[in-house]
């Protein structure tokens, strides 16, 4: 097992994709980010926004729910194949997010993954760092959000 | 809120200063934000996080984004003329959020500056830290804002 064959380094992977309704992007705003263009349909039509739109941190959560749930179907994958799946560990963070246009109420969003590159991390042996960057797109095909962001990988033993 | 009583560009110049928190994470919070969005067993479990490097319950770094966001919210950005945000330059998960613990920090305006292409708006340079209830940082971040600038007396509305 390998980064380069088991990580499709450098290929886009398709997550799936998620309908953003007026109710979600509401209750996720009231919780977390109740600012009027994200929980107040009739007030936003007056901000730059022009209309209801998902607060950015939903948008992007959203991508780590498709993102989880794909390998989560890579794991049972590998194990009814009889493959030991590698282990995830924490992300030490996130780079350049970037919210290039508002995920209105209504809008199917569809995710997308590409592993960038892996390195070995000397401070915990076994374990390595995954880049990855992110992306969503509207049904247009527009861009909507991309970022990047690193998560801790430890792969199976050689063998395994 | 009365538009004499908002925060405008002008109100941030750099090296202003906004409290954040405090906010107390609890446990059912942390299983419900990963419940939908990061359902990983070391933000689900308190038995798997306390066998995880993360060593307890941990919040998923989403949901310590968007509890930073809140705080935001609550501490400035409601009361401010703000337009949203283009985007986040980074985010340093630098410690674990675990349940029961206590967070508060500070926004500090970096840099302001008008918009070049759009009238009437600035840029507002922002940097974000929380720190836990033994004073460790546990999130770090830096944004632009877009923010109105204050509107002239006699002029437009």
């Amino acid at each position: 097992m390998s980064i380069e064959t088991d990580y499709e380094l450098g290929v886009r992977r398709d997550l799936g994709s998620h309908v953003f309704t007026a109710e979600a992007i509401i209750a996720f705003a009231r919780q977390f980010d109740p600012q009027r263009f994200h929980v107040d349909a009739e007030a936003a039509k007056n901000t730059v926004f022009g209309g209801l739109c998902a607060s950015g941190w939903h948008t992007s959560a959203t991508w780590m729910k498709l993102n989880i749930r794909s390998i989560e179907n890579d794991v049972a994958k590998a194990q009814a194949d009889g493959r030991t799946p590698p282990e995830f560990g924490p992300s030490p963070g996130i780079r350049n997010i970037r919210w290039f246009k508002p995920v209105f109420a209504g809008d199917e969003i569809r995710y997308s993954r590409i592993n960038r590159g892996a390195r070995p991390l000397n401070s915990r042996p076994g374990w390595s760092v995954l880049e990855t960057s992110a992306e969503a797109h509207d049904k247009a095909g527009n861009i909507v959000m991309s970022f990047d962001s690193a998560v801790l990988i430890k792969l199976p033993e050689a063998g395994d | 809120m009365p538009e004499q009583d908002l925060l405008y560009f002008e109100d941030m110049s750099p090296g202003t200063i906004f409290p954040l928190g405090p906010k107390d994470v609890t446990a059912d919070e942390i299983i419900a934000f990963a419940m939908e969005f990061d359902p990983q067993p070391m933000h689900i479990d308190a038995e798997a996080g306390a066998a995880s490097i993360l060593g307890g319950l941990a919040a998923s770094g989403w949901h310590t984004c968007a509890m930073m966001m809140r705080m935001m919210a609550d501490s400035y950005l409601l009361r401010t003329a703000a337009e949203g945000a283009p985007g986040i330059d980074h985010v340093r998960w630098r410690k674990p959020v675990l349940a029961g613990d206590v967070l508060s920090g500070e926004t500090r305006v970096l840099e302001a500056r008008e918009s070049r292409s759009r009238p009437g708006i600035g840029i507002v340079s922002l940097r974000h830290e929380l720190r836990n209830q033994i004073g460790d940082t546990v999130i770090e971040s830096e944004n632009p804002v877009m923010v109105r600038l204050r509107p002239q007396e006699g002029g437009e509305a």
